[in-house]
């Protein structure tokens, strides 16, 4: 992986990884069968309180690492370890050639160290004429294939047991068969002599106990065991994020990280290793012992306050499993060394902006991995934070540029979005209305996986005053926020909902000077762009005079939530959180405030078989999960659960039209999944999942069709 | 799982531990005390197919003989089990130089220092090299757990494990079935670089 990669050619490897089938279908089995694994393991426990004590652990350790690594090395020297502390990669790398040459070490063995694969540590020590022999299966399968991992807790998930069995038959010099138990039996054999032979022994460590000086090491294969007991010397390289007090905490620690890494409720071996121990073919008869601790910008993270919670990181490797962009692309593509959503923030701290600069835009923010994460990491808001980071390091490119400069102006914005009305007229499919027949220039030929809407010939603000009913003693005074797809693209589903709150008594207002809820400027690492527009939409809503800011678009409900009080933490913190406290999703309000029953409008479609895709900003974003499911019971349809009805659709705002190729096979996973649920219908609550799901479905041709939960709700009467 | 035999309840923790442990491969036996566990070792032994040598040792061996290692047991229990085997022809009994066995050996025989119910993992002081590498070239492990050392939790217990921990020179062990691996395909398999199989013998009496 060359260090200046352009986006062109990570959008390459990206296609190669979508055209490879192996792949896809050990992604996918992967992606459904862990999640139920994960579940199944925390069966009966409270897994966000666990979540809580590990991150609050985490977090107090990371605070404290200084005392934390001071305690660790005097107790530690007192058991006889000879102790290291390396600033960087190539220290650490420096200090571990040197006792191998110095013990004349020729022969090592490894278990698995994702520290060590940080610092490129068997390129290192191969240089020097060593021989390095990883012990971990799936280690040693991509060191004599001559990657990288692909994966933090399984190395060698992206290949198939027949590229395993054609592998070890050049190793053995004898045919193999693609049996899995039988390769594995090749494995314990061919590195038995390895683990006899080795003058060294190198593993990681999962923890590192100041109180005791000892280390901490999980394990399944039982090779990091025999790397500490059969090599007269053993060394550990072990970050310094790693770092815990007592035993109890690394325990607290254990018990989420084996669930969340495999589903396992604890790994085979747990192995606490406190100083040298017995090795009796030495003089002495105790081993070598040596820690080397690892720094390599971790003391810059914790000092930071926006990402020292990256530190709080268990190497579990969840944010990978759940992720949607890694299930079609796989780890090579979704990570430098580090993988996953994590892998995309570490990147840039640990191997430099140009190897984080394309990696960081593959996120749809979709929150899968931070609803999982065992540290408590705010994993997408992180990945938007680099991104930033990187546009204000590298220069913001032309579009993100742009797009920040048009949306700090709503007026120009919204003059653009009219003028854009007029250009589209020429491209209108004649037939059906609603999509644009060709894209327009800017976008190239592999964008058009999906039908695109075209712009509304009137946006919903110039509709509002003639839908406008003033309601005589109202129940609830709400402000509509429409966000722009729903303002200047589908403006239907607010005349839908207008409908509604009509025939509730609820007076709607429809403040004129609010605009793009900004969360497209932070996708697009347009940070300040989407501080302005917040300003300007806590200024357009009188809070006073409202009792909910009700929005029919999930993003916009999440991100007025969560994203403006952050946004805008040093500039208006109480106005922004009243404000987000009155925010609400269209769901929740009409169901939980209102309380509409089962409210069947006349002449309306029901008894259809419908789905609901859930979008990832209502799910995760708000926690909303079944009250959709009532609402589509109540306008008399009959609910069909989708198995994925809460993964992403691939839309992901600026994701779609930077990586389409990959948005493209989200969706069409998405759309199959919806086919299997025998849906007629399928509703959501998003109108840019709406754009991806209704412009694939008409694409593809499929058999159901789509629409917002207030169309189900409340359909136009001409249909 | 109710045990018949010894007629313990569905939660008391070795019911909890006996049926975690079943989860992962392991094999678990209840005995009345050692005597029993000393038995069941032996039959197990016996039953046990021969050796497949990972890697070439120093001086043939016969291969009808089997290599039974209980490097951690008490003077009296290795005495015991000495004489038991008498009853065998074929079985060699060692208790240190495992490095002499670098191939494997059928069995070892460990005693553990504590079960832990809620994973059904062992904890096992290792700090001598002769029971680590008991437990790492063996092919079949038998680990004997005395049911009064049984604790809920790790955490539970934390102050038990920290004496073990905290010794200079400790090696302390959590074994929670046999060694595994679902690096390809991610199909499970049992046996990689340890243990292919894991019997853990519950002994009622201490």
């Amino acid at each position: 992986m060359e260090s200046h990669e352009s986006l062109k050619s990570y959008k390459n490897r990206l296609d190669d990884a979508l055209d490879n089938r192996f792949l896809r279908q050990a992604m996918d089995k992967f992606a459904v069968a862990y999640r139920a694994s994960r579940e199944n393991a925390f069966a009966c426990m409270d897994v966000a309180d666990l979540i809580q004590q590990v991150a609050d652990i985490k977090a107090a350790a990371i605070a404290d690492s200084k005392a934390l690594l001071d305690r660790f090395v005097k107790k530690a020297k007192a058991h006889g370890v000879h102790v290291h502390l390396a600033d960087t990669a190539e220290d650490a790398n420096r200090i571990i050639g040197e006792i191998a040459q110095k013990s004349g070490s020729k022969k090592i063995v490894k278990s698995k160290s994702m520290t060590a694969e940080e610092i490129h540590l068997n390129r290192w020590l191969e240089n020097l004429g060593l021989e390095v022999t990883e012990t971990d299966l799936g280690e040693w399968i991509v060191q004599l294939r001559k990657e990288g991992p692909s994966h933090m807790v399984m190395p060698a998930i992206h290949l198939s047991r027949f590229q395993v069995a054609d592998l070890f038959s050049d190793v053995t010099g004898t045919d193999q068969d693609a049996e899995i138990d039988r390769l594995v039996k090749v494995a314990r054999k061919e590195l038995r002599e390895k683990f006899v032979e080795a003058d060294m022994g190198i593993t990681g460590a999962n923890y590192a106990l100041a109180d005791t000086g000892t280390i901490g090491i999980a394990t399944n294969e039982g090779n990091a065991r025999l790397v500490t007991t059969l090599p007269k010397i053993h060394v550990a390289l072990v970050g310094i994020d790693k770092l815990l007090p007592t035993l109890a905490d690394a325990l607290t620690v254990n018990r989420i990280l084996p669930k969340n890494a495999t589903g396992q409720a604890i790994t085979s071996y747990v192995t606490w290793i406190t100083g040298p121990s017995e090795c009796t073919t030495t003089p002495s008869g105790k081993r070598e012992m040596h820690i080397v601790f690892l720094d390599n910008g971790r003391k810059k993270i914790a000092a930071d306050p926006v990402f020292s919670q990256v530190l709080q990181c268990v190497r579990c490797g969840a944010c990978a499993n759940v992720c949607p962009v890694y299930r079609m692309v796989g780890g090579h593509q979704m990570g430098h060394i580090y993988i996953g959503a994590i892998g995309l923030i570490t990147t840039y701290f640990f191997h430099g902006m140009e190897n984080a600069k394309n990696l960081v835009q593959n996120c749809t923010n979709c929150g899968a991995c931070k609803a999982v994460c065992a540290g408590g990491i705010d994993l997408p808001h992180l990945i938007k934070e680099i991104h930033t980071r990187i546009q204000d390091e590298a220069g913001h490119p032309l579009q993100s540029l742009l797009l920040g400069k048009v949306l700090k102006s709503r007026k120009l914005f919204h003059s653009l979005l009219r003028t854009a009305h007029l250009a589209q007229k020429p491209l209108l499919d004649k037939k059906e209305k609603p999509y644009l027949r060709h894209l327009p220039m800017i976008f190239s030929s592999d964008h058009n996986f999906r039908r695109l809407p075209a712009i509304a010939d009137v946006p919903f603000r110039d509709r509002f005053i003639k839908l406008h009913q003033p309601a005589k003693n109202p129940g609830f005074t709400i402000a509509l926020f429409s966000g722009c797809v729903q303002d200047f693209v589908y403006p239907e589903h607010l005349e839908a909902a207008m409908k509604g709150f009509a025939q509730h008594n609820i007076h709607v207002t429809f403040p004129m000077g609010q605009s793009c809820c900004g969360l497209p400027a932070v996708s697009m690492g347009e940070k300040s762009a989407a501080r302005d527009v917040a300003l300007q939409n806590l200024d357009a809503i009188d809070l006073d005079k409202v009792d909910y800011i009700v929005t029919l678009c999930a993003s916009c409900a999440s991100h007025l939530t969560h994203g403006v009080p952050k946004l805008l933490k040093d500039y208006a913190p109480e106005k922004a959180a009243a404000f987000a406290d009155k925010v609400i999703p269209y769901s929740v309000f009409m169901n939980d405030i209102v309380g509409i029953a089962s409210d069947v409008s006349a002449g309306a479609d029901v008894g259809r078989k419908t789905a609901f895709h859930s979008p990832c900003h209502l799910c995760r974003g708000l926690g909303v999960h079944n009250t959709p499911h009532e609402l589509i019971e109540k306008s008399g349809n009959q609910y069909v659960p989708a198995v994925e009805e809460e993964t992403c659709c691939g839309f992901g705002g600026s994701f779609s039209t930077t990586f389409p190729a990959v948005s493209n096979e989200i969706l069409t996973r998405k759309l199959d999944d919806v086919t299997e649920s025998g849906a007629d219908l399928l509703v959501t609550e998003c109108p840019g999942c709406v754009l991806q799901l209704r412009g694939g479905a008409a694409k593809q041709g499929r058999k159901f069709t789509v629409c917002h939960l207030s169309e189900l709700l409340y359909p136009p009467m001409e249909h | 799982m109710v045990n018949t035999t010894t007629g313990r309840k569905k939660d008391d923790s070795a019911a909890v531990f006996t049926q975690k442990a079943s989860l992962v491969s392991a094999f678990v036996h209840d005995v009345k005390d050692r005597t029993g566990a000393m038995d069941k070792t032996l039959e197990l032994l016996a039953q046990k197919p021969p050796l497949d040598p990972q890697m070439a040792s120093g001086k043939k061996r016969d291969p009808s003989e089997k290599i039974l290692a209980a490097p951690n047991l008490d003077h009296d229990g290795f005495q015991q089990l000495s004489d038991q085997c008498r009853a065998f022809p074929h079985i060699h009994l060692i208790r240190d130089r495992l490095r002499n066995f670098p191939g494997g050996i059928d069995m070892g025989v460990t005693t553990a220092d504590f079960g832990i119910a809620d994973t059904g993992t062992l904890v096992i002081n290792s700090n001598d090299e002769q029971t680590r590498l008991a437990t790492m070239l063996c092919e079949v492990h038998v680990a004997i757990l005395a049911v009064s050392d049984i604790r809920e939790t790790a955490l539970s217990m934390t102050k038990e494990l920290e004496i073990l921990v905290r010794q200079k020179g400790s090696y302390t062990a959590f074994v929670t079935g046999a060694s595994r691996t679902a690096d390809i395909e991610r199909v499970l398999a049992i046996g990689v670089h340890g243990p292919l199989e894991l019997h853990i013998i519950l002994v009622e009496e201490k």
